[in-house]
């Protein structure tokens, strides 16, 4: 008991200085290296050249690092103070890019902000996890087992969702489901209870194919059988599985993947950046970003067992879970384990929106670290120690 | 301690399952990695192959055609540089913009205007939309000195067949022509769009030859086509360049000569080596409109003209010889012991069963020879000697001079003619030979038919004594690195006794030279050029009873089609043979007047040219001992 009540003076306590000192830079150089990776890939992207996207992509990770660092020094009770607010402005931006986002890549995504563009299901991907775990801190083991109490939570889920599976996302929509999922699990929901929604699932699927758009039908079935339709969607599969397959187990050597540079591999910048660099890296190259990503999951994993509030933990195993999602997705996509649904590869893929996303989420995942030692009641009370 | 309790709890639950979920991760994780290995080791070979196919793009370079020269080695068929301006969207501000500007400077139809727009929002950017093709030389240098004015808009340069001599050598070089999907073999090369192969003539005969070997250039090229850079590039190997046995001057002279006539052939041999110094066929059509891609009108024109400009008929026009004929059955007679002392008295016709067979002559020729009838053309002594010793020997002797058979000139399309037999008409026709059909053979009508290249083969035969000499149209190939030539030829003998060759050779001397002879009037005065011949006039109606009572229509009077077709076969010089010319005019009249004066003409030119005398296109040096 004595040791408790020690570490939670310390946490309480923490000067600028000492929190510093207990970021977890390991997890910090991690993210360092990957967008490295990343860096080195849009320079081959652009044929051997910073322009056009790795100079701009390395001001963005810039920032990225600096509000992450930020993000991690902000206390972890504030965060939990303020997690339904954000989740609600989240859902509000929502709303708003309904009503008057402007129509990009055939779905209605973004608000222009004229300085950035801002996608708001990226930023409630994070929101939403703030909100679950603040939900379930204050949810006894008890209650836990109680459905009533499953009800706001699967709200909670249930308005982000049909949002931006109306935009139409369905890589989101899937994403933000099962990393709310995850927290649900970790929470302590009984297993029971995931096999009805997988069975009610399921017998969804018909219906849901019917509400599908034509493009995302044509994608699955592209997926089911790529050989067929080899000019049109199945193209890019085609083009992507023979870039990696092309690349062997070394590689064709930086600068130097005919596919990629060719063009004939189809947004390599972007969402197919994993098959560039399986093309010009081989296996050895593919599996050692893997690995990076695995080192960088395996810290978020290791946090949040480690940390001494349910809050801090959903949120860690959360983010993290998001996080693992990307990546799985990303690749798994671009090697034809599943339809193409449109999710980038984060620290590594062009782009600001999911690379900021995974950011700030690696932010509160250190903040957690951080400040594993804050007590944080049931009811939210941190302050009465 | 209860809220302690409950997180104690939780945090146990929660370890318990992140370290589930982190299971279920690391599964995941390992499908990837499991993808990968498949893809990138088990199937790396695989992708390898199509990845290379992606970005690497074959292009076939056509090698230039050989040209085709005389024996002197002036040039018959040429490639010729053919300018044609194209546009590039990429390089214009505006594609309209420079169309109008380009229809200043040439014209440009607005039908072109159109096609070209179309043409170019169908194409990429970066590829080449023909404008216009064969453009003159005043228009390449307007189009360049313009150039400034504009963009996107280039002159490239491509090569057409040319055939400098035109009509006149069209039959004996063909041309060629746009590869038809018939002749695709599955050669690169014959894909390759405007690619041209040898449809007729020398052109197709040679075409492997001409057409030489394709150059590969391997490119690397990016996902919408556009070449990057050349990885490798073989040139190929260039035509080589035939080199025939026609003497253009002569051609040309022939070819003029026959045009006096509505359609006629000719055929000029060298006796001593079978080289066709001259092969003309009357009416003929322009090669460079097939290259150039006919219009249907065109083309149906050609096709229906009753004269039928395409045909060659030179060798593949077949004519009944008429008494040019005669020499090969008094060969016959002689060979069955019916020697040239031999005396028929010629009434002015011959019955044979209730049938009357009548001489070219009304009242009869008397008393005449062997040498007698040939110089008179007497019918009646062919219808004597014929029927003594049947249609077989007669065709066998036919035979032996080329006769009945091609006599296999390298040339597409020759004809082999008939010389009928007892066994050829039952099979062909299917009923038995009839007694009077052997006379009528004997006088070279009826089933026989022969070409003019057959004719001119026997006439060379004749002159040179008895020897099997065989026409050649080409003496070899030529390219940078030298050439094959082909050897003169050593003729072997026919097998027919020399003073039968002597006797008729006499005869037909008498034909030209005798005052009384029937071609006379056309013999080369010439000293030591003399020529000897035999005239031929072939019906094409058969003359009735009545006709014949009233009087034997004279040609003048009959419509073109009806009208005799007119022979003459001859040599030259008389005395020392070097010249075989036959000639036939298609419902030209009387062999003696109208083909004997062009024959005369003919060799006579020859003669003047000497083109066997003169020395020929050095292909590479003669191989010793193989001169003639």
């Amino acid at each position: 008991m004595a040791g408790r009540f020690s570490s939670m003076s310390q946490s309480t306590g923490l000067t600028f200085g000492q929190k510093i000192w207990s970021i977890n830079w390991g997890m910090v150089l991690l993210v360092v290296l990957i967008f490295s990776v990343g860096f080195a890939m849009l320079f081959s992207a652009g044929n051997g050249n910073i322009n056009p996207w790795a100079s701009r992509q390395a001001i963005r990770f810039g920032g990225g690092l600096l509000l992450m660092l930020t993000v991690a020094l902000i206390d972890i009770r504030i965060w939990f103070r303020y997690a339904y607010a954000l989740y609600f402005i989240a859902l509000f931006l929502l709303v708003a890019v309904e009503v008057m986002g402007t129509v990009g890549m055939g779905a209605q995504r973004w608000i222009d902000l004229k300085v950035i563009q801002l996608q708001p299901s990226e930023v409630m991907k994070v929101c939403l996890i703030l909100a679950l775990a603040r939900y379930f801190n204050g949810v006894s083991v008890e209650d836990i087992g109680r459905p009533t109490y499953l009800l706001i939570p699967l709200a909670l889920i249930a308005a982000p969702a049909t949002l931006v599976l109306k935009q139409p996302d369905l890589g989101t929509t899937v994403m933000l489901a099962m990393a709310a999922g995850a927290v649900f699990f970790c929470a302590g929901v009984r297993l029971w209870k995931f096999a009805i929604v997988g069975a009610a699932g399921l017998a969804a699927i018909p219906i849901g194919w019917q509400l599908l758009h034509e493009y995302q039908k044509a994608r699955v079935m592209t997926f089911m059988n790529p050989e067929t339709d080899p000019l049109g969607t199945g193209y890019h599969i085609m083009q992507a599985m023979i870039a990696l397959g092309s690349g062997g187990m070394f590689g064709k050597g930086f600068l130097l993947g005919s596919q990629s540079h060719l063009n004939f591999l189809p947004e390599k910048q972007t969402d197919f950046i994993f098959t560039m660099l399986a093309e010009e890296f081989g296996m050895v190259g593919g599996l050692g970003l893997i690995g990076l990503y695995i080192l960088l999951i395996i810290y978020g994993i290791a946090i949040s067992l480690r940390t001494r509030n349910q809050f801090g933990r959903l949120l860690a195993i959360g983010l993290t879970t998001n996080l693992f999602l990307y990546v799985f997705i990303n690749i798994a996509m671009v090697m034809g384990l599943i339809p193409v649904v449109g999710v980038p590869l984060p620290l590594i893929s062009y782009g600001g929106t999911a690379m900021l996303t995974v950011m700030v989420g690696l932010g509160l995942v250190i903040s957690v670290y951080v400040h594993r030692d804050t007590f944080i009641s049931r009811r939210g009370v941190t302050e009465e120690l | 301690m209860a809220q302690n309790h409950d997180d104690s709890s939780k945090s146990k639950t929660f370890s318990r399952r992140a370290l589930f979920l982190a299971g279920g991760q690391a599964l995941l994780f390992s499908t990837l990695a499991g993808r990968m290995y498949y893809l990138q080791i088990i199937k790396s070979d695989t992708y390898k192959t199509l990845a290379e196919d992606n970005r690497i793009n074959l292009r076939v370079l056509p090698p230039p055609r050989g040209r085709i020269l005389d024996r002197f080695g002036v040039e018959l068929a040429v490639n010729e540089q053919n300018y044609r301006l194209v546009l590039v969207r990429e390089q214009t501000l505006d594609v309209e913009a420079t169309l109008d500007s380009l229809s200043n400077v040439i014209s440009l139809s607005e039908h072109d205007f159109k096609r070209v727009l179309r043409e170019v929002k169908r194409k990429r950017a970066f590829v080449p939309v023909t404008v216009r093709d064969n453009l003159s030389w005043e228009e390449v240098s307007k189009i360049s000195v313009n150039a400034a004015d504009l963009p996107g808009a280039s002159i490239e340069v491509g090569q057409t067949r040319s055939y400098p001599y035109g009509p006149a050598m069209a039959h004996t070089l063909g041309y060629v022509a746009a590869v038809s999907e018939r002749d695709l073999t599955g050669e690169p090369l014959l894909e390759l769009p405007g690619f041209r192969i040898g449809k007729n003539g020398l052109e197709k005969q040679h075409d492997l030859v001409l057409r030489g070997k394709q150059g590969n250039s391997h490119l690397e090229v990016n996902a919408y086509g556009r070449v990057i850079r050349e990885l490798s590039r073989d040139e190929g190997e260039p035509g080589r360049d035939a080199v025939l046995t026609i003497d253009a001057g002569l051609q040309t002279y022939v070819q003029q000569r026959l045009m006096s006539e509505q359609s006629a052939a000719a055929v000029v041999m060298d006796i001593k080596n079978g080289d066709v110094l001259s092969l003309g066929s009357v009416p003929s059509y322009d090669p460079s409109a097939f290259n150039r891609g006919l219009s249907t009108r065109e083309w149906n024109s050609l096709i229906k003209d009753h004269l039928s400009p395409l045909t060659n008929k030179a060798i593949a026009g077949t004519f009944a010889p008429g008494s040019t004929f005669k020499m090969i059955v008094a060969l016959a007679a002689m060979k069955e012991g019916i020697g040239p002392q031999h005396s028929v008295f010629c009434p002015g016709s011959m019955r044979l069963g209730n049938a009357k067979f009548h001489c070219w002559k009304r009242g009869g020729h008397g008393w005449v020879d062997l040498n007698g009838s040939i110089q008179h053309s007497c019918d009646v002594y062919f219808y004597d000697v014929a029927r003594r010793i049947g249609v077989d020997k007669i065709a066998a002797m036919a035979n032996r001079f080329g006769l009945g058979q091609p006599v296999g000139v390298d040339l597409p399309g020759e004809r082999s003619g008939v010389i009928p037999t007892k066994a050829w008409k039952l099979a062909n026709v299917g009923e038995p030979w009839q007694g009077g059909e052997t006379l009528i053979a004997a006088i070279g009508q009826g089933f026989v038919l022969s070409t003019p290249l057959q004719l001119a083969t026997m006439t060379a035969r004749i002159a040179s004594g008895g020897l099997k000499v065989t026409p050649r149209l080409t003496r070899g190939f030529n390219d940078e690195a030298g050439g094959i030539a082909e050897p003169d030829p050593q003729f072997e003998s026919i097998g027919v006794p020399a003073e039968h060759m002597r006797v008729i050779q006499n005869a037909m001397d008498a034909v030209t030279n005798n005052r009384r002879g029937t071609a006379y009037k056309a013999r080369i005065k010439e000293e030591g050029w003399e020529m000897a011949g035999k005239t031929g006039t072939s019906q094409v109606r058969r003359i009735t009873l009545a006709e014949r009572a009233a009087g034997v229509f004279k040609n003048e009077d009959l419509p073109w089609r009806r009208r005799d077709h007119a022979l003459f076969v001859g040599y030259a010089p008389v005395h020392n043979p070097r010249y075989a010319c036959a000639v036939i005019v298609e419902h030209g009249g009387g062999g003696s007047s109208t083909a004997a004066p062009i024959v005369r003409d003919i060799l006579t030119e020859t003669q003047r040219r000497d083109p066997s005398g003169a020395p020929a296109f050095q292909l590479l040096a003669p191989t010793p001992g193989q001169e003639t």
